[in-house]
């Protein structure tokens, strides 16, 4: 495939971590911050292709991973109504809430449905006027566009029987927790190249000067990955904090104006909760009150409650970075894909789900260790 | 986040909030919305994400990408050299 | 409205209805319904001697020898999907199943679940393909059963197929009998059926349509034991795809597979759908292609005679067996990196993550 098959070449991956072995002289830490990202690095083990001096942190990158364990409790209830179809994303099938996953609620007999497009999801509100459609709006800036032009379309068609639950997160305000914690280890990160597709790399200038962290916007694939790791380290040897883009062909430093103004007409920005780190400022998008008619949270009345998390789920320092999957005593044994703890554990895209499947052999888990 | 694949526009129809394309990955093809390119044309390669696009592949920068690979490889083969 | 199943005769009932277009609870009743049912849909289709007797059970002749013995059970949803149905992979299924034993099919059962209210036409259709499928596996089935659910207990059309066959050869054809040293040869490109089959469920439909890749396979396996190959181990690439295949096979006989990525073919439209979709065609079902263990210095005329079949004409070595790591399945990446291949939890689901 084209614009794919040459950025997962041997040759020039090889020729990448070379170039990035000649010059690293001192220890880095880098994190990338997208669940696409971390999925290519343990996919393609790219972390094996560098040398033992840079380490990589899985940053918060998984917007399926913190999405608040209330939310997806909301959700579960909504979907087990009789009137409701549920539509989402794969991804968010198998996340846990308090008791039980969209999976299970769908076994017990609820109309759940897995869409490729949000405007999937509106189409069936269209041929089925007698119940209620309701679409999981989860996801990055990435996303954001499609679902904002969804609710958008139901407005301007007059679909009253569709509404959205909305569970978007920001990327640069996840960045500043980061690096602004006390425990922050992070030297220079990857910025998400499709979140930056959309909103541009702007944003991150501030975050680089402030903070004096160099941000490399990047791509993907394993080739892609691998250059933003270069540009980054080479950013760290010669003591710059610039931010620079390795995802050229197809990030441009104002991002995509059309998605973005389609953003702004539907969302508001609002503080959110991300699950395992937190309340941040200004994080995340909510409807505007033009729209505030398909807010699925207003309309099924599933409003404000609080849901305590699992005690022994560490998912929170996993997506700060500070703390790797087999470092947590219940990796592989007590929290597995199977039965999670935890939204890192179930999400493809989760560190720990990504580390459980491709890395859970070569290495016991360091908590068993350290015991025996 | 996220998945987002390149894809070649093989049609395009209607306009602002309702263009739409007929996009083939490797052979598929898939509708997919256009409305946040309206530069994209038939026979562009666009990124799309979700059923909508969300750029325009820049074939020159993508030249200029796998050019510095190669010019990487080769500087890498000259100091390997005794 | 009285359970038609308790009247002996419709000729009693004062409004008989004879003409059906839909599945009832009294074609399973054993009554006339279910007779009518029988003569008019399914034995024409599978016509052959053993059936037509309409006996209780088939008896066959067959000469010295090993049996094999098989079943399956189809539930597959949608029943029907591009390039089949699940007739098709009733009859396919089980026939691979069998030749995976390195035998040659002898015949076939067939046992239906019927949901109350499923189409008669729907019913025609999937036997007229089992009755294709058979032709085509050059067996027969020579014996069934039908049954009617209640409306809501079943999913339309459910298939059980179990399947004997005749192995004449001596050798043991098992994960026990790998040996470090095996070339592992895989028959063809991967991931169609579960394209095909994800396309439909979850209703993503592209332009260009995706066939599934059901197809028999005893040729080319009976071609490998006629030349005089060493077969040590065959396993067809059915759910959880050729990764699962694979680690099952790893785990069985504790020690290791080692494949190359560069090596799997994989269509090109069967790539395009994966990224779409997020999926790892590593692990999409396939109902047409197999894996095969064979000694190391056997293996290019293995590859041979495999390619001089249509199913297997694309048959590649993809990698060897060693003695450790013990039990695990390593991949060498397309960038050259290697990574130890683990099971999937459940099924694989789209993904926009």
């Amino acid at each position: 495939m084209k614009f794919v098959d040459e950025y997962r070449d041997q040759a020039k991956a090889e020729s990448l971590a070379q170039t990035i072995a000649r010059i690293t002289t001192k220890p880095w830490s880098i994190m990338e911050v997208c669940g696409g990202q971390t999925h290519s690095i343990v996919k393609y083990g790219i972390d094996e292709l560098l040398p033992k001096y840079i380490t990589l942190l899985h940053g918060p990158g998984c917007p399926v991973c913190v999405t608040p364990l209330e939310l997806i409790d909301k959700a579960l209830q909504i979907a087990a109504r009789p009137e409701v179809i549920f539509c989402s994303f794969g991804d968010m099938l198998r996340v846990p809430g308090s008791g039980g996953d969209l999976f299970s609620v769908k076994a017990k007999g609820a109309d759940v449905r897995i869409v490729y497009s949000p405007l999937d999801a509106l189409k069936i509100a269209r041929d089925n006027p007698l119940r209620q459609v309701v679409f999981f709006a989860v996801g990055f800036e990435t996303t954001a566009p499609a679902n904002a032009m969804a609710v958008f379309q139901a407005q301007a068609q007059k679909i009253p029987n569709f509404s959205v639950l909305v569970s978007h997160v920001l990327v640069p305000p996840a960045i500043e927790a980061i690096l602004s914690a006390p425990d922050n280890r992070t030297q220079g990160f990857l910025a998400a190249g499709h979140v930056c597709t959309v909103m541009g790399f702007e944003e991150y200038l501030p975050l680089a000067r402030k903070y004096h962290v160099p941000i490399v916007v990047t791509g993907f694939e394993p080739v892609d990955i691998l250059q933003g790791i270069l540009m980054c380290v080479e950013q760290l040897e010669q003591g710059r904090a610039e931010v620079e883009n390795q995802y050229a062909r197809s990030v441009q430093r104002e991002g995509n104006r059309p998605a973005q103004e389609l953003m702004a007409r539907v969302f508001r920005v609002v503080a959110r909760k991300w699950r395992g780190v937190g309340e941040i400022p200004n994080s995340g998008y909510s409807l505007r009150e033009e729209f505030a008619a398909y807010d699925a949270e207003a309309r099924f009345g599933v409003a404000g409650y609080h849901v305590d998390e699992d005690s022994e789920c560490i998912s929170g320092q996993v997506l700060r970075g500070v703390k790797k999957p087999q470092e947590c005593p219940a990796f592989g044994t007590r929290c597995t894909p199977e039965r999670p703890l935890g939204a890192t554990m179930v999400s493809s895209e989760g560190a720990c789900a990504a580390y459980y499947q491709y890395r859970r052999h070569e290495q016991t888990s360091i908590a068993a260790e350290k015991r025996s | 986040m996220c998945l987002a694949v390149p894809g070649k526009i093989l049609d395009v129809s209607g306009s602002d909030t309702s263009r739409t394309g007929t996009v083939s990955f490797g052979g598929v093809s898939k509708e997919a919305c256009l409305t946040f390119v309206p530069e994209a044309k038939v026979g562009d390669y666009v990124l799309v994400h979700a059923g909508f696009a969300i750029s325009v592949v820049d074939e020159a920068e993508a030249a200029q990408t796998l050019e510095y690979f190669r010019q990487i490889g080769e500087l890498g083969e000259l100091e390997e050299k005794p | 409205m009285a359970d038609k199943s308790d009247l002996p005769f419709m000729v009693s009932c004062p409004a008989p209805i004879t003409n059906q277009d839909f599945v009832t609870l009294a074609h399973g009743g054993g009554g006339r319904m279910m007779h009518s049912l029988l003569e008019r849909v399914v034995i024409p289709a599978f016509g052959n001697q053993p059936l037509e007797s309409r006996h209780d059970g088939a008896v066959m002749k067959i000469d010295k020898g090993r049996l094999a013995f098989t079943t399956d059970s189809y539930v597959v949803h949608p029943l029907f999907f591009p390039g089949g149905d699940i007739g098709t992979l009733a009859v396919t299924g089980t026939v691979n199943d069998l030749a995976m034993c390195g035998a040659r099919p002898l015949c076939l059962s067939a046992g239906f679940i019927l949901e109350e209210g499923l189409p008669i036409s729907t019913l025609e259709r999937v036997v007229a393909s089992m009755a294709h499928a058979a032709k085509a596996a050059k067996v027969n089935i020579v014996t069934g059963d039908t049954k009617v659910v209640d409306r809501g207990k079943g999913d339309g059309l459910f298939v059980n197929t179990a399947g004997i066959g005749i192995v004449e050869h001596d050798l043991v054809i098992a994960p026990t009998s790998v040996r470090p040293g095996d070339a592992i040869l895989l028959s063809g490109d991967v991931g169609r059926h579960g394209v095909a089959i994800m396309a439909v469920r979850e209703g993503l439909q592209f332009e260009t349509t995706i066939e599934t890749d059901c197809a028999p396979l005893p040729d080319p396996v009976l071609a490998l034991l006629a030349a005089g190959i060493e077969v040590h181990c065959l396993r067809d690439l059915t759910r959880g795809g050729l990764a699962t295949t694979l680690i099952e096979i790893a785990e069985s006989s504790r020690l290791h597979v080692g494949i190359r990525e560069r090596d799997i073919a994989i269509e090109e439209n069967v790539c395009g759908a994966c990224e779409i979709l997020g999926l790892d065609p590593l692990y999409l079902a396939n109902e047409g292609r197999f894996v095969a263990f064979v000694p190391g210095a056997q293996a290019e005329r293995a590859l041979q005679i495999l390619r001089g079949h249509p199913v297997s004409a694309t048959a590649v070595r993809i990698g060897a067996v060693s003695e450790s790591p013990a039990a695990l399945v390593t991949l060498q990446s397309r960038i050259g990196t290697k990574r130890i291949l683990d099971m999937h939890s459940g099924e694989q689901l789209p993904r926009i993550c």
